[in-house]
């Protein structure tokens, strides 16, 4: 069998690619609907007052329908980095294995433990025991998500690891170094703010359905009374988040263009690159763009904002950008003051890495101390590029540009969409403008929307970073898992039926239970 | 802390999170019964109900031991999970089954009608003991792959881990008469957790005397049948050769009585498993010859976690390869070429310093759930 062979790398992918995707669907909602129902729990306590309690509970109630298909998705997530990424696994599992742990010690116990006091404790334990626990399984939420941010982070820049030629795999050396990789940091604000947005838009959303509602419910004033404090909270909340979110997502496209230009490029279908690069606002990908470096336009129809790309990316108007063929013929003059080193050169230092690993080891074998020491000094030297040393033609080291373009201007669009939208709701609520109308409808529809904008911004990191699972250092075809095709295609057409089943069983859940009100 | 100390250590930890999950395991057992405990709803929705304040903490378990063996045994997570693809894949497929199902039986709307879920428990409760006692077993019997890291430097093959047998997995279902046996022992061990659970409850007037009658009834069976099957395993498992490994060259060899060996070169882990099989039957004798007892849970699920313990650390300790490669026998995985580095390992060992508190929080949680449940 091929290892080589597209097609299992392209499942593999695929498999990991829906799992997360379908995981991304249900956690969001958890870290942000549990934000906000911890408040108004909060709100409880401190006012003593019994709606709240009430509020609180309904919205507890579909917490924990949308947790559980959560829980099961992160389980098969977990094991699929074993079961289709072996390679990997082995590469990274020294760094990687280590917040993994920590997650499942510090961070899930306390999730799963706390969650049933809060169902289960009500008239059990004392008000403010519960209310504890209530934040108590947020939090655990919120840092398991921390945890498996470092990791992710690490993959795309790899710190605080040397590459041990014995074991051959990287071994940490700075468990600091990894933990607060400023990445990582970022990554965990934007990725939990998007959350909170998407639980924002959700009570926002539902409460204005319940408002329309109500008229057909038996406690009419209850339901108009408690659905406008709940979008209050909602409004105002994910009024803060979307901000948050805007202004970490501007230091996430830092990152990228220090850690990841080939993602960057991607992003704004940048091919060749420029001082004073423009941010496209609208535009089209042009689909008779066949290769890197020919001289068709990459993006049609666009409006853009000059200078603005080299600002968001580099803090300077006139920072240069390197766009995609740049990136692959090298040459330029990076933000640290070097040279970029040109494809053909990363995939030679690649190899020269590759074969010093070779050589270290047989001089291994025969007991030969010195040439180690010489093959490890090459290796060092060009480790850097070790990844390249499978790859073979530079198309490769290009993503998805259209997908990952298109995908990153959208998230942008929707993250302003939602400041105008959380905006007005909370002028309208101030104004007591508030009343049960069709437009209401209106916010029922961007509910989804918080949910692709967040999808869109895994599109970005996650396509945008093809080939590399690490940064340079492995490629998808060497991490993979030898599994036949059929086996992974297998796997995912049962994966993806019962996700699907799973996700349509909720939403008839949460709708059914919606309706009945609070 | 030297190198070996902490590979031993990290050895304990993942066996004695493994010995918590078979325990914890008394939930898949109760699972099982959910349409036979009873002919009433209610008795069925109370078991569901104490169940599902209890499954999060199994599964849980089950997700932190799957991190755990990642963090300190890699080699072992990218051999076996990318190997045993189908073992594991059905594992995982029954778990998702189980997370779903507590929240959707209950509610309206939820498609399938609540009795498909309530069998999906059942699945769960009875493939989960089984699986996992099967795949356990392959840590005594072995399994089909190849471990070469020279592959890495070939360019367009450069995978590590190799599984040499087209069933990915299942084979182990087959390939040796112990690791079904395994299987078995796991499975009575949850329902014979799982009586002792629910007579505890019938004591608390959770459950009517018909009930209790009723499980007392099957607890004799089940205990029967777990201590048949545990012997026989015992008897396998104390004759059988094992993978030694030799600590100064690395070398694997074929060791006769392996096992038995391990047992009595090392007293205290003997002594864990006497202690804890005494355990597992006071609990179950004592409930079924006397009226009044209803603490055999406690008993039965401490005891069987030292028994599990005691039967992890003899497959990894001792200078033991855990996970035998039958393809190859110098490919087979020992605690010392499959962890992970020094510095690593000394890292978690602090984090592992917590593992007390969060058991201590989680006793004093299900306490507060349990005792206001009875008033
Ligand atoms: C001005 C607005 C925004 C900017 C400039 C921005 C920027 C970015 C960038 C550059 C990435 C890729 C980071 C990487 O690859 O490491 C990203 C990822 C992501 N974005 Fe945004 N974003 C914005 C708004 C939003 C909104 C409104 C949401 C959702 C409600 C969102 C959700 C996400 C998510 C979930 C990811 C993937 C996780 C991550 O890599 O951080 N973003 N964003």
């Amino acid at each position: 069998m091929d290892i080589l062979s597209t097609s299992l790398v392209d499942w593999s992918r695929a498999q990991f690619a829906l799992t997360a995707m379908y995981h991304w669907l249900f956690v969001p909602l958890t870290l942000g609907l549990g934000i906000i129902m911890s408040i108004m729990e909060s709100v409880y306590v401190v006012k003593k007052d019994e709606k709240w309690k009430k509020i609180a509970k309904f919205w507890m109630m579909l917490f924990g329908i949308n947790f559980a298909v959560g829980v099961a998705t992160g389980l098969i997530l977990e094991f699929e980095f074993g079961t289709n990424w072996s390679n990997y696994s082995w590469f990274v599992g020294d760094i990687f294995g280590a917040p993994l742990a920590i997650e499942g010690i510090v961070a899930f116990f306390l999730e799963a433990t706390f969650i049933s006091i809060m169902y289960f404790g009500w008239d059990k334990v004392s008000k403010r025991f519960h209310l504890a626990s209530t934040w108590l399984t947020v939090f655990g939420a919120t840092i398991s998500a921390y945890w498996i941010l470092v990791a992710n982070g690490w993959m795309q820049n790899p710190t605080g690891m040397t590459f041990n030629p014995d074991t051959v795999r990287n071994e940490m050396n700075d468990f600091w170094a990894v933990a607060f990789n400023p990445l990582s940091v970022n990554k965990f604000f934007h990725t939990v703010l998007s959350g909170w947005v998407v639980g924002g838009l959700f009570v926002v959303g539902v409460s204005a359905y319940l408002m329309l509602r109500a008229k057909r419910l038996a406690n009419t004033e209850e339901t108009q009374d408690f659905a406008r404090k709940s979008m209050w909270i909602g409004a105002i909340f994910g009024l803060v988040a979307t901000i948050l979110v805007c202004l970490t997502g501007d230091t996430s496209s830092e990152n990228v263009a220090k850690y990841q230009p080939m993602k960057l490029a991607a992003m704004e279908g940048l091919y060749e690159g420029k001082a004073g690069a423009e941010l496209i606002g609208f535009g089209i990908v042009n689909p008779s763009k066949q290769s890197y470096n020919d001289s068709v336009k990459p993006v049609i129809c666009k409006v853009a904002f000059p200078k603005m790309l080299s600002w968001l990316s580099f803090g300077s108007m006139d920072a240069y950008v390197p766009g995609i063929r740049n990136i692959i013929d090298g040459g330029y003059t990076t933000p640290d003051g070097g040279t970029a080193v040109s494809f053909e050169d990363k995939v030679a230092h690649g190899k020269e890495a590759n074969e010093a690993l070779k050589n270290y080891r047989i001089a291994k074998k025969n007991g030969d101390i010195q040439e180690m020491a010489k093959q490890r000094a090459i290796m060092d030297a060009h480790f850097k590029y070790f990844g390249y040393s499978y790859l073979e033609n530079p198309e490769q080291t290009i993503p998805n540009v259209p997908l990952t373009f298109y995908s990153f201007h959208l998230m942008v669009a929707l993250g302003g969409l939602f400041i105008i939208v959380f905006a007005v709701v909370l002028w309208m609520l101030y104004r007591k403008k508030m009343k049960p109308s069709k437009w209401l409808y209106l916010l029922v529809f961007c509910i989804p929307l918080g949910y692709i904008a967040g999808q869109a911004g895994w599109i970005v990191a996650e396509v945008g970073r093809q080939p590399w699972t690490i940064q340079d250092l492995l490629p998808v075809q060497a991490a993979v898992s030898k599994l036949d095709v059929s086996s992974v295609q297998t796997t995912f057409w049962i994966f993806a039926s019962l996700f699907t089943i799973l996700l349509a069983a909720e939403l008839t859940i949460m709708v059914k239970q919606i309706k009945k009100g609070f | 802390m030297t190198y070996i100390f902490l590979q031993q250590y990290w050895w304990l930890i993942v066996s004695l999170l493994g010995a918590i999950l078979v325990s914890l395991f008394f939930v898949q057992g109760g699972q099982s019964v959910i349409l036979s405990l009873s002919k009433k709803e209610e008795d069925r929705v109370k078991l569901i109900g104490l169940l599902g304040s209890k499954w999060e903490i199994t599964f849980t378990t089950l997700v932190t031991f799957g991190g755990a063996f990642f963090a300190s045994f890699p080699l072992f997570y990218s051999t076996s999970f990318g190997g045993a693809y189908w073992a594991w894949m059905l594992l995982l497929l029954c778990f998702v089954l189980q997370a779903v199902s507590y929240e959707f039986q209950k509610k309206k709307g939820n498609l399938f009608g609540s009795t498909t879920y309530r069998v999906f428990l059942m699945i769960n409760g009875l493939l989960a003991p089984i699986l996992v006692g099967v795949v356990v077993g392959t840590f005594f019997t072995g399994a089909n792959f190849t471990v070469s890291k020279e592959q890495i430097y070939d360019l367009s093959n450069p995978i590590i881990s190799v599984w040499n047998s087209p069933w990915h997995g299942l084979e182990a279902l087959w390939s040796s008469p112990l690791n079904l046996l395994l299987g078995a022992v796991v499975l009575f061990l949850s329902r014979v957790l799982a009586m002792l659970y629910i007579l505890n409850r019938a004591k608390n007037k959770d459950f009517d005397d018909a009930v209790a009658k009723k499980m007392k009834k099957r607890l004799w069976i089940y205990s029967v049948l777990f201590v048949f099957h545990f012997l026989l395993f015992l008897y396998d498992l104390l004759t059988m050769s094992g993978y030694a490994v030799n600590p100064s060259t690395s070398e694997i060899f074929i060791e006769p009585y392996k096992y038995f060996h391990n047992f009595l070169q090392m007293p205290a882990v003997s002594a864990i498993l006497l202690v804890g099989v005494v355990l597992v039957l006071y609990g179950c004798l004592r409930t079924l010859f006397s009226k009044k007892f209803g603490s055999g849970i406690w008993f039965a699920g401490s005891g069987a976690i030292l028994a599990v313990l005691s039967l992890l650390l003899v497959a990894g300790w001792n200078n033991t390869a855990y996970y035998p490669s039958l393809t190859d026998p110098q490919s087979s995985l020992t605690i010392f070429n499959s962890s992970s580095s020094y510095f690593t390992l000394n890292t978690m060992f602090y984090v592992s310093l917590l593992v007390p508190f969060v058991i201590a929080y989680i006793a004093y949680t299900w306490k507060v759930l349990a005792r206001k449940e009875t008033k």
